[in-house]
């Protein structure tokens, strides 16, 4: 009844393939943004923005860079969290090389460090497929876990094996250290995101995006279509490395503010896996579903005892918090095993013929 | 051209001239290899029967070995204890085959490798919740575990070998043996082989899937019962240990995710080379290569053997 | 398609959660209360740890308000935010915390530390990391906000190293010392002291790594103990590292009086490996078991009647009474802050003060209920720290026994390291705020 599409008529070929092809759809996104970008700056307070938004926006950021190479390209990665190392590290380096340059182009620049890494930890995949696959990119992550600890110059010799991140500006505003205002390094972080997500979109909806779908179901068919599996599979591994390093950077530049070897430690790669999974193979909306669900939720569930009231130790809650978010995980997966993205398209279905059943 | 000799000459240098420390390195490898076989065997035993990627053989382990002690420490006689944690094992078998596995059925290799996961976080909470997160001390001697250790005056030094590691390797032999009799001998095992081959095909001749199901998740935990106990007696029953199980990971992918021999020679392929690798060429590199070199050396085989050593060949048609 | 519906109501239902739960977290502190946060972590691999330490910290405090009805007169709002030892967590606890006027932060990890240091001065909260965290800090002209007193770990290295060589470093020439240690920040900070020393000095290092995920997996670095022969070797290891440490040194048959540890082991570490654990040797700066007046109103008010997690064993074990003395610092801040200011209910600002005038000395630590628990010290503006002397304990297979007097660190040795690195910190750091803040006691 809200959700009508009649008498919106499609008169070219780009209408017919746009992204959102319905109206409500990009009223919808579009109010979404208004609420991302101007009230809740204005409205939020401290603990919203950094210990929710920030960090579910930085996860959303790096599951789509996952998804890229599991979802749409069939590649299973469990060395995510390396290479958000990888970004950070570079984004380190690049920016007490040269202090001068806007920190804004690092954090972008470290993608293609990453991207690089990327690829070669990405060459075995032309021979390896499936859980074997996984092998790899494991090694990756304990490889480059173990650079992070053990090569000085990765970190500047300081004392104490970790980064550090000093103060950085854009347009006169400290965007990072202590003194940049959350809703600053908000803002800046949503318009990465949001950017991100927007080009993402683009590319696997494109010629790219359908080659590697293709590679994904079955890749021998792929090949024989033509489509030449080495660059098709590489370049997934080079566009997830780059999200997923640029994720990295923004998590130790705009949310953590300094990080040990340890902060890229393998349950982050398998906690970027569950987003992906969690919120659908193969969809870009699924990967902020997932990352919202699998950040977030932990946060809400701790906070619930003690809003209903219950005196419960910090402890017990932890405990408790970890049964039901896997409880959930198992709930939700033998509800929708194709994830959230595909429950919100049945609800958006569902509302598009309602108040009719079929 | 130091660095050359380093790597290529040095080394063995080395090693002719402590023969007694190659020797210790060599048993400390083979022990370790052993125990990541055990965890190994857990995965495949599961994978073999409903294609299900167990992530959770770990936190099994992990949870088995407290709940053993755990109990012990309310008071149960360790006999009483080991069976009663046998009994939990069943009824997790139970458990995951009634409320995970059933309704997931026929869905992709990732989702119920997903699922796993889920089942990992609520063993994670639920053992803590009952036990405690503080490390508990294994009670090898109430479960008349040998301790102490054989030391061999040879080649002009001491080979120490633990007892609790003999007695690692022993059971270990036992219990593939027993699952490989079981495998070939009897009426579930074959059963189980026929599930592994072919849901459907073993479906249609009568065969319950979830009976062999709950018969291969019990099975499982029952090693990893057994491989808590002996990680446990070497280090402390903690949850920490979860971690040392990913070490399983490469030795699984190495010996071909379906094979149970593989298992065997994975783990010690990756047991002796890590500790071959760490001893002789770490010190190079700074020391605690370890913590990937079973990865690499896993990545190294794959690459020539796609399908591991002895996973069946993959084919690829359209 | 029923079960769909179904799912999208749990989902909706789960999504008005969410918003709910965003904005309201837990009861703002009262006018008349002080509001002190925990950060502790009895779940995950180093609950084992950190277990101990969560209740010793918040049963003292728990005393303090069951005797005393608070500090001063004023309750005070004892919090535990779990961290799970992980920085991500440890920062989220940290900005659910900021809002309630927290007068101090124990992150109780090295690297949650590094990660709040920047903001301690932003936000106006004092970080206590007692004896441990970034050992620069102890220079409160570059570092005011944050304070690690007694030791930190160079000064702990300096001491173990005296002891090794009978009370003079020199005598340290021509001997090798293995340094076996946590592959993270915390057991990385001492190396480049143990490297200069070692050059200076003319013993041989040997460094042990034991990455995070190898903690009980430790084989292959006691073959290399075996194969390296050191005289010494010093352990700076943490969680379930110590226990599978003991263990593999007992089964290598490493001498066990040849083992020297920072002061992290705990009893439990060293009772799983049995009789083969007498011997072993930490370092310690204050007093374990409960023969004290303070500890015996603990085991009163707060563990008797039921109001502590802890269970009655536990109390006045080492890593326990680490959490007391981390307490009885946030009591004396607190109590020196309503001192100076007049006021019963401080803000962090105060604390701060009152931290930089602690001066706990015998006739002080009487009237704590806690005489000769530790050795008195002082802290200063220019000196967060004190650098105090520890002494030596040994583990006698059922409780520590101390063995010397206090050694005193090798300050001439660790200060140039302390001023070079506040210095490379702040280089680093650019912006770094020079301190503004004033000093109430110029001694």
């Amino acid at each position: 009844m809200f959700y009508r599409e009649a008498g919106q008529f499609k008169t070219s070929y780009a209408a017919d393939m746009a992204i959102f092809p319905i109206r409500q759809d990009r009223i919808g996104l579009g109010l979404i943004l208004v609420v991302a970008f101007v009230v809740i700056p204005l409205a939020g307070n401290q603990f919203l923005l950094n210990s929710i938004l920030i960090p579910f926006l930085i996860f959303s950021l790096a599951a789509i860079g996952l998804n890229i190479l599991t979802g749409y390209t069939g590649l299973l990665s469990l060395g995510s969290a390396a290479f958000m190392g990888v970004g950070a590290y570079a984004c380190y380096k690049l920016s007490t090389f040269f202090p001068e340059v806007n920190i804004l182009v690092w954090i972008l620049a470290s993608g293609f460090v990453s991207s690089a890494v990327g690829v070669f930890f990405g060459l075995p995949s032309l021979r390896i497929k499936g859980f074997y696959l996984a092998v790899a990119t494991l090694a990756a992550q304990f490889f480059l876990q173990w650079c992070f600890a053990r090569v000085p110059w990765l970190y500047n010799d300081n004392t104490s094996g970790a980064i550090e991140v000093s103060t950085h500006t854009l347009f006169g505003l400290p965007v990072t250290g202590p003194n940049a205002a959350p809703a600053t390094r908000y803002l800046v972080v949503l318009t990465i995101v949001a950017g991100m997500a927007w080009i993402a979109s683009n590319i696997v909806h494109g010629r790219i995006g359908r080659m590697w779908m293709a590679v994904r179901d079955m890749d021998i068919a792929a090949q024989l279509m033509g489509i030449r599996l080495l660059r098709a599979k590489l370049l997934a591994f080079a566009v997830s490395s780059f999200y997923v390093g640029v994720a990295g950077a923004l998590m130790v530049f705009l949310w953590l503010g300094a990080a040990e070897p340890e902060a890229f430690n393998i349950n982050l790669s398998f906690l970027l896996l569950f987003m992906v999974i969690i919120g659908g193979l193969g969809s870009i909306v699924g990967a902020f579903l997932g990352a919202a669900l699998i950040h977030i939720l932990p946060i809400a569930l701790r906070a619930l005892p003690a809003l209903i009231g219950l005196n419960l130790g910090s402890a017990t809650i932890e405990q408790l918090t970890f049964m039901v978010t896997g409880a959930l995980i198992i709930f939700f997966l033998i509800v929708e095993p194709l994830g959230l993205a595909r429950l919100w398209r049945i609800g958006k279905q569902k509302l598009r013929v309602w108040p009719f059943p079929y | 051209m130091s660095l050359l000799y380093q790597l290529f000459v040095d080394p063995f240098v080395q090693m002719a001239d402590a023969p007694d420390l190659l020797v210790q390195t060599l048993w400390e490898g083979f022990v370790g290899g052993v125990l990541y076989s055990l965890i190994a065997l857990g995965f495949v035993l599961i994978f073999k029967a409903s294609g299900v990627f167990n992530f959770a053989q770990g936190i099994m382990m992990v949870f088995a070995a407290l709940t053993l002690v755990g109990l012990h420490e309310k008071g149960v006689p360790a006999w009483l204890a080991l069976i009663a944690t046998i009994g939990v094992m069943y009824v997790l078998a139970l458990g995951v085959e009634r409320i995970v596995l059933r309704p997931l059925v026929n869905q992709p290799d990732i989702i119920l490798f997903m699922a796993t996961f889920g089942l990992t976080y609520f063993l994670i909470g639920l053992g803590e919740l009952l036990f405690g997160g503080s490390p508990k001390t294994m009670i090898t001697e109430q479960l008349y575990l040998p301790s102490g250790a054989l030391d061999f005056k040879i080649l002009g030094g001491t080979v120490s070998l633990q007892k609790i590691d003999i007695a690692a390797a022993i059971i270990a032999l036992v219990m593939v043996a027993g699952l490989g009799l079981f495998f070939q001998k009897t009426r579930i095992g074959r059963a189980l082989r026929a599930v592994a081959d072919d849901h459907q095909a073993a479906l249609s001749v009568g065969i319950s899937l979830n009976q062999i199901w709950v018969i291969v998740w019990f099975a499982a935990g029952i090693v990893a019962l057994a491989t808590g106990i002996l990680w446990g007696a070497r280090s402390d029953v903690s949850f920490a240990l979860q971690i040392v199980a990913l070490k399983a990971l490469p030795v699984l992918i190495l010996g071909g995710l379906t094979s149970i021999p593989g298992a065997i020679v994975g783990g010690l392929i990756i047991g002796v080379g890590e500790k071959l690798g760490e001893f002789y060429w770490g010190p190079i590199f700074g020391g605690g290569i370890e913590s990937w070199l079973a990865y690499v050396i896993a990545l190294a085989f794959l690459l020539f053997r796609p399908q591991g050593l002895f996973g069946e060949a993959i084919i690829e048609r359209i | 398609m029923k079960t769909t519906k179904r799912t999208l109501k749990i989902l909706s239902g789960a999504a008005l959660a969410l918003a709910l739960a965003a904005p309201a977290f837990a009861p703002a502190a009262a006018e008349d209360s002080i509001y002190v946060p925990l950060f502790t972590y009895r779940t995950g691999p180093f609950g084992g740890s950190g277990t101990p330490i969560a209740d010793g910290m918040h049963d003292y405090l728990t005393m303090l308000n069951e005797r005393d009805g608070g500090i001063g007169g004023v309750k005070l709002i004892v919090d535990e935010c779990e961290t799970g030892y992980d920085t991500k967590r440890g920062v989220e606890c940290y900005d659910s915390v900021k809002s309630k006027n927290p007068v101090i932060v124990n992150p109780w990890s090295t690297g949650i530390t590094l990660s709040l240091i920047p903001k301690a001065a932003v936000d106006k909260i004092p970080i206590l990391s007692m004896a441990y965290g970034l050992s620069a800090s102890a220079k409160g002209d570059v570092f005011p906000w944050i304070f690690n007193p007694p030791a930190t770990y160079w000064d702990g290295l300096s001491e173990i190293l005296k002891y090794v060589g009978n009370g003079s470093l020199d005598n340290l020439k021509g001997k090798t010392l293995g340094y076996l240690y946590f592959d993270a920040g915390f057991g990385k900070e001492p190396i480049p002291l143990f490297q200069d020393l070692s050059k200076d000095l003319g013993f041989t290092l040997k460094l042990y790594p034991v990455a995070p995920a190898d903690m009980q997996n430790q084989s292959a670095q006691w073959l290399d103990v075996r194969r390296d022969k050191p005289d010494f070797v010093v352990m700076y290891g943490w969680g379930a590292m110590n226990a599978t440490a003991v263990k593999e040194a007992v089964k290598s048959g490493f001498p066990m009086d040849k083992f020297i540890s920072i002061w992290w082991p705990s009893e439990a570490d060293l009772t799983s490996a049995g009789d083969g654990a007498k011997g072993f040797k930490t370092l310690n700066w204050h007093a374990t078991g409960t023969d004290f007046p303070a500890l015996k109103d603990i085991q009163k008010r707060v563990v008797d009647a039921g109001k502590s997690l802890a269970p009655a064993s536990e109390v006045g074990q080492v890593l326990y009474n680490h959490g007391v003395y981390n307490s009885m610092l946030i009591a004396e801040g607190i109590v020196n802050a309503q001192k100076l200011t007049g006021k019963k209910v401080v803000s962090g600002e105060d604390v701060r003060r009152g931290l930089e005038t602690i001066d706990l000395d015998a006739a002080r630590f009487k009237a704590l209920g806690l005489e000769g628990f530790a050795a008195p010290f002082k802290l200063t503006c220019a000196d967060h720290n004190s650098h105090s002397a520890t002494f030596i304990q040994q583990w006698d297979g059922a409780k520590w026994d101390k063995i010397t007097d206090p050694i005193p660190a090798a300050m001439d040795k660790v200060q140039p390291l302390l001023d070079a690195a506040a210095k490379s910190y702040v280089e680093k750091n650019a912006g770094w705020p020079a301190r503004t803040e004033g000093c109430d006691n110029k001694s």
